[in-house]
């Protein structure tokens, strides 16, 4: 009977949960800027549009093998303004990636200007292809 | 096809995809093209000093980029050069390919009470800002009653 109970409220309470983690994805809706991601023999070169964001509103993190660019939209706008017309409507970007283990994610090194984000992850030392020099004996 | 440009959520690619089935089945789209969607994205708002356009141009040439102001329509065109690998390099691979290349042009239709020789142009972080202000003719006014 006790036992019971407590499923219920547990199922209860995780419902709760559930209704409020959507209702927060919601309230901070985000638009998925567009990448071009290029992978030569030293490494992976990755370019993001994110218009309107101001370098320090830039968060990149790399964690636990993915990689997460968010940015949020900044413009100077005349304060008795009415918007009209809207493309971009959200002022908000983000894009996960998945890394793979070859990726040495210490030496990430990233370049933001006129709002676009160039991204260039090293394969690490083992990774990287290696010639191997035949010797006739 | 038009590239979706910032593609949310599966709704907005459900808006995107009837809106593109709408254009493909109108027998008299306009002139000028396709109203949305193109490069780059467009967000117009008004205050009731001024007129303000911001397009969401990233990782252009400020000097070479072209906005005119012709007989009540605003033109925005450029190009960008999409810095993919030349196909001389084979190790290279694209692997994601969705960002735009290549000349674009986008023309809005002003209101009738702007006044042409007051625009101004910026652009910072990616987003070019065209002010253009409203003539003092059409400026609202409070009348004293006598």
């Amino acid at each position: 009977m006790n036992d019971t109970t407590a499923v219920t409220r547990n199922e209860a309470s995780r419902t709760d949960a559930a209704t409020r983690n959507e209702a927060g994805q919601r309230s901070d809706a985000a638009l998925m800027p567009p990448v071009d991601v290029v992978e030569d023999s030293a490494g992976i070169t990755l370019r993001a549009d994110l218009p309107g964001v101001p370098k320090e509103k830039l968060k990149l993190q790399v964690e636990a093998g993915t990689l997460t660019i968010e940015g949020e939209v900044s413009i100077a706008m005349p304060e008795s303004m009415e918007a009209t017309y809207a493309e971009v409507s959200v002022p908000r970007f983000r894009r996960v990636f998945t890394l793979s283990k070859e990726l040495d994610t210490d030496k990430v090194s990233a370049e933001f200007k006129h709002g676009v984000l160039s991204l260039r992850i090293p394969k690490a030392e083992h990774a990287q292809p290696r010639r191997i020099d035949i010797k006739v004996s | 096809m038009y590239r979706a440009l910032f593609a949310r959520d599966v709704f907005a690619e459900l808006d995107r995809m009837q809106r593109e089935m709408q254009e493909a089945f109108d027998l008299s789209p306009s002139i000028r093209g396709i109203g949305r969607g193109g490069f780059p994205a467009l967000n117009v708002g008004g205050t009731p000093q001024s007129v303000e356009i911001y397009a969401f141009a990233p990782g252009l040439d400020p000097a070479a980029m072209e906005v005119n102001l012709d007989r009540g329509l605003l033109t925005i065109a450029g190009e960008r050069t999409p810095d993919l690998p030349s196909g001389d390099d084979d190790k290279a691979a694209v692997h994601i390919n969705e960002r735009f290349g290549g000349r674009f042009r986008r023309v809005v239709s002003l209101s009738d009470d702007v006044d042409p020789n007051t625009v101004s142009a910026d652009y910072r972080d990616g987003v070019l800002h065209v002010h253009v202000k409203r003539h003092q003719s059409a400026q609202p006014r409070r009348i004293a009653v006598q």
